[in-house]
């Protein structure tokens, strides 16, 4: 294994910024091959802004499960506490006395209220984060039926204007048939995911908040020895990656305008692909924010170029995910054995008590 | 006296799924004295059947069993566990109606016995559990990750192997395994339960699979040490998970006589790692016990029916108060509180003791 | 008289049928590398974790710049300024060496990278620890992150520097460095408590020696007046001196012509071991000595196929074979009790039982499980023989101290009835009454024909059950030692030999 050399000041790369960069590049190398061999679609910057529309609230659901990923955590119920939020918030938005800030707020509180009731649990009574979260999607989808079964499409003058809402970018755009030039435009929730995707780049570079999660990851034992409070840590990324997934489903309502129990199926199993793609691994520790955006955005390509090449059965899609993850998941779990000198890690959550202890 | 304690240990881990089935029991009696009455009466086919909740837990809850005992080993050897079941069930089943259907979507007459169908079905459920078995032991990789490729590829490959159409199958001896066998009056998927669950009980008692996964569950390298091959031990579990889902997945198309790719046993893989946790097994592997998850399994069977029966409680609902059993049995049963009581009760046998002194 | 830093008084710590520390003093001054040494079990460890506050003491007191003080985690250790670097690096791989120094310390919000960088790299240049700062943990060398987790302690103004081992796992160049760290460390007035096995480093490195055994204070001297041979008495004890009679008898045994058991030429190991030839014959005890880290595991590890040979030609009883991982060597009935008994040997949640049939059954094939019955008599046969205490054959063996593990272990490897059997590290803390009744049994298995290699970190314990002795070094066979030459001396030279020629 050659040591990859163009860290700063000739240092190898860290492994979270050795795992960014093989996304990225296997990203650019997808995308521009696309643009080669298809051209078409893939030449359109809509195109490429497309992917962005269209997962806004992907992107802001992965943030939130890369939070709890670094620390070698999981959260599965992000998919269902956004269909909850989609429904919630219609159902607001339709009744008398509907606003958009109060449904945004609204959105905010259930995520916050899952992350905080998991959060708890996960940190200050040790329970297995997979299963209560998987517990959470339940309670999230089931909450949403109690509260409307049938989906609701959202009229809200307010809300419909906030939706409306597009940004043109100046100089960027294709040309119509009729030749006139037009600006690509992005979507509103797309600016909300780009901040959301700041911040937490941000957090988990400049904050001591950020940085212990990592620490969390990368040994617990060690980072309770360094002085770091493990339980308020992890508390705090539960809660977080809760508050996300609120907000990402506000995003999804903007997105899509309506809500329903159906929202968002599996969403929660593509924000880990994404996450794992992007170079988060399981085992905590590793990974950049950066490379999640890289992840959503790489598995919706995947399935741009599927339809390109005129695979047209509805199969195609999911089995080309399922390779790309595979692809990335040896490619990773080769790379790191090579660094870490054939040792597996395991998640914390799933090594036993002793292991731990000792 | 040493003797008791130590049985009393091995039966400990049965109390929880124990007692939140008597729990469960013991509701729906108070609800309803006559939830359990046992009826027979003539189905559509004109045979003469059991019916009533008990029959339809059992009946319906075969699948989780059988995938239980499969979950219930791979966690054991692994440490992980198998989130993929429920997308190999849909590969199962496409398998199954592209051997009995060729490429009509609604053939006069089977293209190929049903057994053969049966074993194709096995052979490929194995071949994905082998896939699957690689990556987690020669790969090194969490189980949990290495099946998250097929929970997410499954479902398509499962629609692609079926030749891209939601066949159906009219043939009334394959509906035989989801439903009756006529004069039967039980209904073949609990027989077919009952099957399996010998088929674990001799193969338990009659090879040290037990000692083995669990040897490998808690000391891989000790295990190694002992002359076994850890790496191959794991990639069994997974075989065998194959065989489980296939069952399961055969089981689940005989009852519907079709397929739908994108919801067949939609979630079972989450109920099947409930069934073990509720089962008292430690999801970090190890010591295992394959009766508490099947009871596990029950249970959760047990308590869908029951809230279905309850006043309120719609098909969609029903999650959500399956949520809250879940949090509440997870909870009381984590580490914390666990050390919590046992803190507290070392605590009052001293003070009993010092009483006594 | 320097001041002193910390003292340690009257302490006593005992568990569950093991009295670890009895009434133990320590005393720790300003600007002193003061070495804490005994063998395996004599309670070094125990007293540490006394320190650090991951036990809590029976009774004694601990003063520190003559206060006294209470203990009672690790984090009020680090507060009281008394750090440890353990042998196991107790920092997070994932970070930046910068951050590691820095992370978790004082009040702050923001990480300030230019800033955190520029002092790591000032304090990485005055103790020249050979670091960057922006540089991942992982990617330096074990000895390297040791010295950042020391770096850590320094900065945040520890009094009193504990460290655990910290040279088991590094090589001779990373421990020259380690030293000049520590003496630099000492001449700032840091006192530190350094624990070791290594004899040659207590003498280059340490002003004062603590020395320990069996739970028991033995005395505090300066290293000039401890010749290295009178702290090898006093770290060992004379008590089993009784047993000196039965290793005549069994010295006997080998000059007899017996056949071979096990031949291995030019054998070398993917764990790093050196070529190196191999014989034992029926009946036969010899023994593979060297300093902790000298290839003596590694050594039989390769024997027994538990790490991969590289090369080598094999004869078992004769006739060729090839052994590629444990089940051949089970095959080919040999037998293996590893050094390290919680991570290769027990397996701790399976009932005793389970655990002594275990080699035996997988030997026997997967189909063929012993019946319940002939379980529960196999394991009742030998907890009564080698006397296991245990509450039932039921019990997880994890329950049980670690003598008693050690037997079960033992009985495992007894049930194949192998011809030859390695034993390393049979003896590793567990108390003495069982030292001396499992060296017995290794003498008497001798005699009943089985050949045997036995390790031990105590030589002396060595001397009596061994009647040749492959000296080693640098995963190097440098001597082999038999009858007349077997004496604690001889040994000790032919190990320091190699230490002269290695500084050279």
């Amino acid at each position: 294994m050659p040591k990859l050399r163009f860290g700063k000041g000739g240092q190898p790369l860290t492994d979270s910024n050795l795992l960014l960069v093989i996304t990225v590049s296997i990203f650019a190398a997808m995308y521009i091959i696309s643009m080669i061999a298809f051209g078409g679609g893939f030449l359109n910057p809509q195109q490429f802004l497309n992917l962005f529309n269209e997962n806004a609230s992907l992107i802001v659901l992965a943030c939130g499960l890369s939070i709890v990923m670094v620390t070698a955590g999981i959260d599965i119920s992000v998919g269902g506490v956004t269909a909850l939020v989609t429904v919630c918030c219609a159902v607001h938005l339709q009744g008398q006395g509907g606003n958009v800030p109060a449904s945004l707020i609204l959105a905010l509180a259930i995520g916050v209220a899952f992350g905080l009731i998991q959060g708890l649990l996960v940190a200050y009574l040790d329970v297995q984060p997979f299963i209560i979260t998987l517990a959470g999607m339940f309670l999230a989808r089931g909450a949403a039926t109690m509260v409307e079964v049938n989906p609701i499409t959202v009229t809200h003058a307010g809300f419909a204007a906030l939706r409306k809402i597009e940004i043109r970018i100046p100089g960027i755009g294709y040309y119509a048939k009729n030749g006139n030039f037009i600006n690509s435009k992005i979507e509103l929730g797309v600016i909300i995911a780009l901040i959301v995707l700041i911040a937490v780049f941000a957090m988990f570079k400049w904050t001591r908040f950020g940085r212990n999660l990592y620490a969390i990851g990368g040994n617990s034992q060690s980072a309770l020895m360094l002085g770091i409070n493990i339980k308020r840590t992890k508390f705090f990324a539960y809660l977080l990656c809760g508050g996300l997934a609120g907000l990402g489903g506000f995003i999804y309502l903007l997105h899509t305008g309506s809500g329903a129990v159906t929202q968002a199926t599996g969403t929660e199993m593509k924000a880990i692909a994404a996450s794992i793609i992007g170079g988060f691994l399981l085992s905590g520790g590793v990974g950049n924010i950066l490379g999640t955006l890289f992840g959503v955005i790489s598995l919706v390509t995947i399935n741009n170029i599927v339809v390109s090449m005129g695979l047209k059965g509805p199969w195609w899609q999911g089995i080309t995910t399922g390779a790309m993850l595979c692809f990335f998941i040896v490619l990773q779990s080769i790379i790191m054995s090579r660094r870490n000198g054939g040792k597996a890690v395991r998640p914390i959550w799933m090594r036993k008590s002793r292991e731990i202890g000792s | 006296m040493p003797k008791r304690k130590a049985l009393m240990q091995r039966y400990a881990q049965l109390l929880i799924p124990l007692l939140s089935l008597l729990a469960v029991i013991v509701i729906n009696l108070i609800v309803n004295p006559a939830f359990f009455t046992l009826a027979l009466r003539v189905n559509n086919a004109g045979n003469s059947v059991f019916a009533g909740n008990i029959i339809s837990i059992l009946d319906n809850g075969s699948e989780l069993a059988i995938l239980a005992i499969g979950m219930t080993l791979v966690t054991a050897a692994t440490g992980g566990q198998d989130i993929s079941v429920g997308a190999n069930i849909a590969i199962a089943g496409g398998v199954v109606l592209r051997v009995l259907c060729g490429n009509e979507a609604a053939p006069a007459s089977l293209h190929a016995p049903i057994i053969v169908a049966f074993l194709a079905c096995c052979a490929v459920a194995m071949l994905f559990g082998a896939f699957n078995g690689m990556l987690v032991s020669v790969f090194k990789i969490q189980p949990m990750i290495a099946t998250l490729i097929l929970y997410t590829a499954g479902r398509s490959i499962g629609y692609w192997v079926g030749g891209g159409q939601i066949a159906k199958i009219s043939d009334p001896f394959f509906s035989y395994f989801g439903g009756f066998i006529p004069g039967v009056p039980i209904p073949t998927p609990i027989i077919i339960t009952i099957a399996c669950i010998a088929a674990i009980v001799l193969a338990l008692r009659f090879t040290t699979l037990r000692l083995y996964t669990q040897s490998v569950g808690i000391n891989e390298k000790s295990a190694r040490l002992n002359g076994l091959n850890p790496l191959w031990i794991k990639f069994l579990t997974f075989l065998i998970i194959g065989v489980c889902v296939a069952i399961s997945g055969f089981i689940k198309v005989s009852r519907m006589s079709t397929v739908n790719y994108s919801s067949i046993a939609q979630d079972i893989e989450m109920d099947a790692i409930l069934a073990v946790a509720i089962g008292g097994n430690a999801l970090g592997g190890g010591k295992f016990s394959i009766g508490g998850s099947i009871l596990g399994a029950y249970t959760i069977q047990a308590l869908m029916v029951t809230l279905y029966s309850m006043p309120g409680v719609t098909s969609e609902s029903i999650r959500f108060y399956k949520a809250l059993v879940i949090i509440l049995l997870v909870s009381i049963s984590s580490p914390v509180v666990k050390n919590g009581v046992s803190k507290i009760r070392m605590l009052r046998k001293k003070d009993i003791a010092r009483e006594v002194v | 008289m320097k001041e002193t830093v910390l003292e340690m008084r009257n302490i006593s710590k005992e568990f569950p049928g093991v009295k670890a520390l009895q009434n133990v003093s320590f005393t720790l001054r300003e600007g002193e590398i003061h070495a804490l040494m005994g063998e395996n079990g004599a309670g070094k460890s125990t007293l540490i974790k006394v320190l650090t506050g991951v036990y809590s003491m029976d009774s004694g007191q601990i003063c520190l710049s003559g206060k006294p003080i209470k203990i009672k985690s690790p984090q009020d250790a680090q507060a009281f300024g008394i750090s440890t670097v353990y042998q196991e690096v107790t920092l997070c791989p994932n970070l930046t060496v910068a951050e590691n120094m820095f992370i978790g310390r004082g009040k702050y919000s923001f990480v300030k990278w230019a800033e955190m960088n520029r002092k790591a790299k000032m304090l990485l240049d005055n103790l020249g620890i050979p670091a960057k700062p922006a540089q991942q943990l992982a990617s330096c060398s074990l000895g390297v992150q040791q010295m950042v987790a020391i770096a850590r302690a320094v900065d945040m103004d520890c009094k009193a520097l504990i460290l655990d081992e910290p040279t088991s796992s590094l090589d001779e160049q990373e421990v020259v460095k380690l030293f000049s760290l520590m003496r630099d460390l000492r001449s700032r007035g840091v006192g530190i408590v350094f624990v070791t096995h290594f004899l040659e480093q207590v003498y280059e490195v340490c002003d004062k020696i603590t020395v320990l055994r069996s739970g028991e204070f033995v005395g505090e001297y300066s290293v000039e007046e401890l010749p290295r041979l009178d702290l090898i008495a006093k770290m060992m004890g004379k008590e089993l001196s009784s047993l000196s009679e039965i290793s005549e008898a069994a010295s006997m045994v080998h000059e007899s012509e017996s056949d071979f058991v096990y031949e291995a030429k030019n054998l070398s190991g993917s764990n790093g071991t050196k070529p190196f030839d191999f014989s034992i014959r029926r009946g036969e005890v010899n023994g593979f000595t060297g300093l902790l880290g000298s290839g003596r595991s590694e050594s039989v590890r390769t024997i027994f196929g538990a790490d991969k040979a590289l090369s080598g030609d094999i004869r078992v009883g004769g006739k060729p074979a090839r052994i590629a991982k444990p089940f051949d060597a089970m095959k080919a009935r040999i037998g293996y009790l590893p050094e390290d008994r919680k991570r290769d040997g027990i397996i701790a949640d399976l009932s005793v039982r389970d655990n002594i049939i275990m080699a035996l059954q997988v030997m026997r094939g997967a189909f063929r499980p012993f019946s319940k019955q002939e379980a529960e008599d196999f394991a009742t046969e030998y907890i009564e023989l080698l006397g296991i205490k245990t509450a039932s054959a039921d019990a997880p063996v994890g329950s049980l101290s670690g003598g008693n593990q050690q037997k079960v272990i033992l009985a495992r490897w007894l049930l194949t009835h192998p011809d030859y059997l390695i034993l390393d590290e049979p003896t590793r803390g567990i108390d003495i009454g069982t030292k001396v009744e499992i060296q017995k049994l290794v003498l008497r298995l001798a005699s009943e024909g089985m050949a045997i290699t036995f390790i031990s970190s105590e030589i002396e314990e060595m001397l009596r059950v061994c009647s040749r002795m492959i000296v080693m070094r640098d995963r190097n066979v440098v001597g082999e030692l038999t009858g007349s030459e077997l004496t604690q001396d001889k040994i000790m030279r032919t190990i320091a030999g190699g230490a002269a020629n290695a500084q050279a």
